[in-house]
């Protein structure tokens, strides 16, 4: 099979290279949990991206493969964390992520 | 042989069985499997003697699987009976039947009851692998095992302090003797480079020369587990206390099979001690030195048991002094004789110590023979084996000692043969002690309401069975023992026949003034007792002797009291060695502070530093 990539490599990369410090200095600044949540998903989606476009690039199936892994980490990840955030705003009554310091050493 | 390594599985399986329902089980189903277990083992082990007998072939082996191999280092699990073993095997599973037979009546009123066989089953598995053994380690696995269970069953009455006291001196004093062996397993793998025995051997035979000073060391250093075991001086302090364990224990393990671990240890490794003058010398002396020690103090005690307990060790004496003089078969056969009499002696005086209510103390007995005529019928047939009269098992096991010794080669043959004919004299004149303080004379205590139902109820009267046999062995045990072990080591030579020169008269003759001597010291009135004890010179030798030589005294004045002084006063509350782990202490609870500090609860600052670390990890793979 010959790639119909017609985009080089580089360009995929440093798409997701700027997605990823997208997420990463949103979760850094953002105080909205829901917020960091989507900046996470970001992230893992900019990983993704990179492992399919790598995976296309040297005809492997295995980006593909550590992409479909990625979206069930996604699911579960979601599935954990947003029943910590519907805990968390009843407790606190705000999603304010600086309001949960009181587990500290 | 595929159906050898069943001997000692049957056993393993009882105590499994016992260990597992935790007392459970209906106390009938435990005498069964308890008693049981061994009883088939004995079976086993008849069948395994028969096709030994009928077969050429001078062993039986039976590979299982390996136990270990590290390096060069190669333990299979291999067990390897010869003549040597078999005879062990034979004494342990027969004799041990018997005595857990007996128990099956003697405990049947004690708390307890299932972990008592669980314990003993273990013990015989235990007892069985270390004569079992093809190889140094599994014998020295059965060792410590009979250790532990040794320590167990003595302290078996847990609820006593006394006896638990008693139970870890028996621990701690042979652990001494253990350490010995265990050094001299190290050196005999460093020179011979295997801990197979049968390897072992062939190696001594054929590449030690006589003078071998490593040789001798391994020698000495396995006699020091030998004397541990076998309760020889200067290791012979836990004997006595040891018979604190209930009966049919003391029977078992302190007097037919455990303590003669260190004779079958000395026997199995026979080559090297061939080689070595030295280490011979010093196994005789020790024998002779215990013999008189043991024989001196049986002499004065006033516990049934104890007597017994000195005597046994006396017994081994004469087991290690016929070692030591090269009287290999004989020593064996000795073994093997006083196995038989000693376990009844013990069965017997366990009737006598139940039917008294516990009371162990002679002087508190007497007149006995008329109430308890079965046990008085064992207890006659047992001491006139261990005093050696005619035709007793007692007396070719050790004539055929002291001729052996008399013929011996050895520079100290005279002196030897002369020290062993006083303590065979003793040996008489405690024995008529114990029988006439026991059961004649008049009663001395108001004791005397003996228990209804006691030993001689229907139900219990499968304790007489095994008073029947092991008195029938103590008996015929000697007219067909001897050849059986006399040509274990190619040593053909004496057999106890009658010879009519004057040494051998001499040792015929000494029991018989044993007992003459004793009974007009003990029993008839023609000697004042009282005036020969009751002067500066009687007291004093009674109370040493009765203290056992003061060895009891010289320990605990030289090792534990100083022992206790520096682990109990402050000098020793911060010592060096608490500062090392109070550094320990002290840096795990530095950290943790630290640590603790680092969480702050912001969880954007732990994604903050979890971002910052990922570059610098960046930074410094790009850089380097």
């Amino acid at each position: 099979m010959t790639t119909a990539l017609s985009i080089p490599l580089e360009h995929v990369f440093f798409l997701a290279i700027i997605l990823f410090l997208i997420g990463a200095f949103g979760v850094l600044i953002r105080r909205n949990i829901i917020f960091m949540l989507l900046s996470l998903e970001i992230m893992m989606n900019a990983c993704g991206l990179a492992f399919v476009a790598a995976g296309a690039r040297w005809a492997e199936p295995d980006g593909q493969i550590m992409f479909m892994f990625i979206l069930a980490l996604a699911a579960a990840e979601v599935a954990v964390a947003l029943g910590l955030v519907v805990q968390f705003a009843r407790r606190f009554e705000t999603l304010d992520i600086d309001r949960a310091e009181e587990l500290n050493g | 042989m595929h159906l050898l390594w069943a001997i000692p599985a049957l056993p393993l399986a009882g105590f499994l069985i016992l260990f597992l329902t935790e007392g459970r089980l209906p106390r009938a189903m435990v005498s069964n499997i308890g008693a049981g277990s061994v009883g088939l083992a004995a079976l086993l082990t008849g069948y395994v003697a028969w096709q030994f007998i009928s077969s050429d072939s001078t062993s039986f082996t039976s590979s299982s699987w390996t136990w270990m191999i590290v390096g060069e280092f190669n333990v299979s699990f291999r067990l390897w009976v010869d003549a040597l073993s078999l005879v062990m095997v034979s004494v342990i599973t027969g004799v041990g039947f018997l005595i857990h037979w007996y128990a099956t009546g003697y405990m049947s009123e004690e708390e307890g009851y299932s972990r008592f066989f669980c314990y003993m089953n273990l013990f015989v598995f235990a007892m069985l692998i270390l004569v079992m053994g093809d190889n140094l380690l599994l014998l020295f696995l059965g060792w410590e095992g009979v250790g532990l269970c040794s320590y167990l069953l003595i302290g078996f009455f847990h609820k006593v302090p006394e006896f638990g006291y008693a139970a870890r001196k028996a621990f701690v004093v042979t652990r001494v003797g253990d350490t010995f062996l265990i050094i001299a397993l190290f050196l005999l793998f460093r020179e011979v480079g295997s801990l197979e025995i049968q390897e072992g051997l062939v190696y001594a035979r054929e590449n030690m020369s006589d003078a071998s000073t490593i040789n001798t060391i391994i020698c000495l250093l396995l006699l020091g587990g030998a004397v541990g075991k076998s309760a020889q001086v200067p290791l012979q302090t836990w004997l006595p206390d040891a018979m604190a364990g209930p009966t049919p224990v003391s029977a078992l393990i302190h007097a037919a099979t455990m303590v003669t671990a260190g004779v079958y240890l000395i026997a199995r490794m026979q080559d090297f001690f061939m080689l070595s003058q030295t280490a011979m010398l010093c196994v005789a002396a020790v024998g002779l030195i215990t013999l008189l020690i043991a024989s001196f103090t049986a002499l004065v005690q006033s516990d049934i048991k104890r007597v017994l307990a000195f005597s046994t060790m006396s017994q081994i004496g004469y087991m290690f002094f016929a070692l030591g003089v090269g009287a290999w078969s004989a020593g064996l056969f000795h073994l093997m004789t006083h196995a038989f009499f000693k376990a009844l002696l013990f069965l017997a005086s366990g009737s006598v110590i139940l039917a008294m209510h516990h009371e162990q103390n002679m002087f508190k007995m007497g007149g006995l023979w008329k109430k308890l005529p079965i046990p008085f019928i064992a207890m006659l047939v047992g001491s006139a084996a261990l005093v050696a009269l005619p035709l007793t098992s007692g007396f070719f096991s050790k004539d055929a000692i002291l001729l052996k010794a008399w013929k011996s080669d050895s520079d100290f043959a005279t002196l030897f043969w002369t020290v062993a004919v006083i303590a065979a004299f003793l040996t008489s004149l405690y024995t008529v002690r114990m029988m006439v303080l026991t059961f004649f004379g008049k009663p001395r205590s108001e004791m005397h309401e003996l228990k209804k139902e006691s030993l001689w109820h229907p139900s219990r009267i499968r304790t007489v069975v095994p008073f029947g046999l092991l008195a029938v062995l103590s008996i015929a045990g000697g007219w067909m023992g001897f050849e059986f072990t006399s040509d274990l080591f190619g040593d053909k030579g004496v057999h106890a026949e009658f010879h009519f020169d004057p040494i051998a008269l001499l040792t015929l003759g000494v029991p018989f003034a044993g007992v003459v001597v004793g009974y007009f010291l003990f029993a008839s009135d023609l000697i004042d007792r009282r005036r020969l004890i009751k002067n500066k010179m009687g007291e004093l030798l009674s109370k040493f002797w009765g203290s056992g030589w003061g060895f009891d005294w010289v320990y605990d004045t030289l090792i534990v009291k100083p022992f206790r002084f520096i682990a109990q006063t402050r000098l020793n509350r911060n010592d060096v060695v608490d500062l090392f782990f109070n550094l320990i202490k002290f840096l795990a609870n530095l950290f943790h502070h630290i640590l603790s500090m680092f969480q702050t609860g912001h969880v954007r600052w732990y994604a903050f530093t979890m971002v910052g670390g990922l570059l610098l990890v960046f930074l410094a793979v790009v850089w380097i």
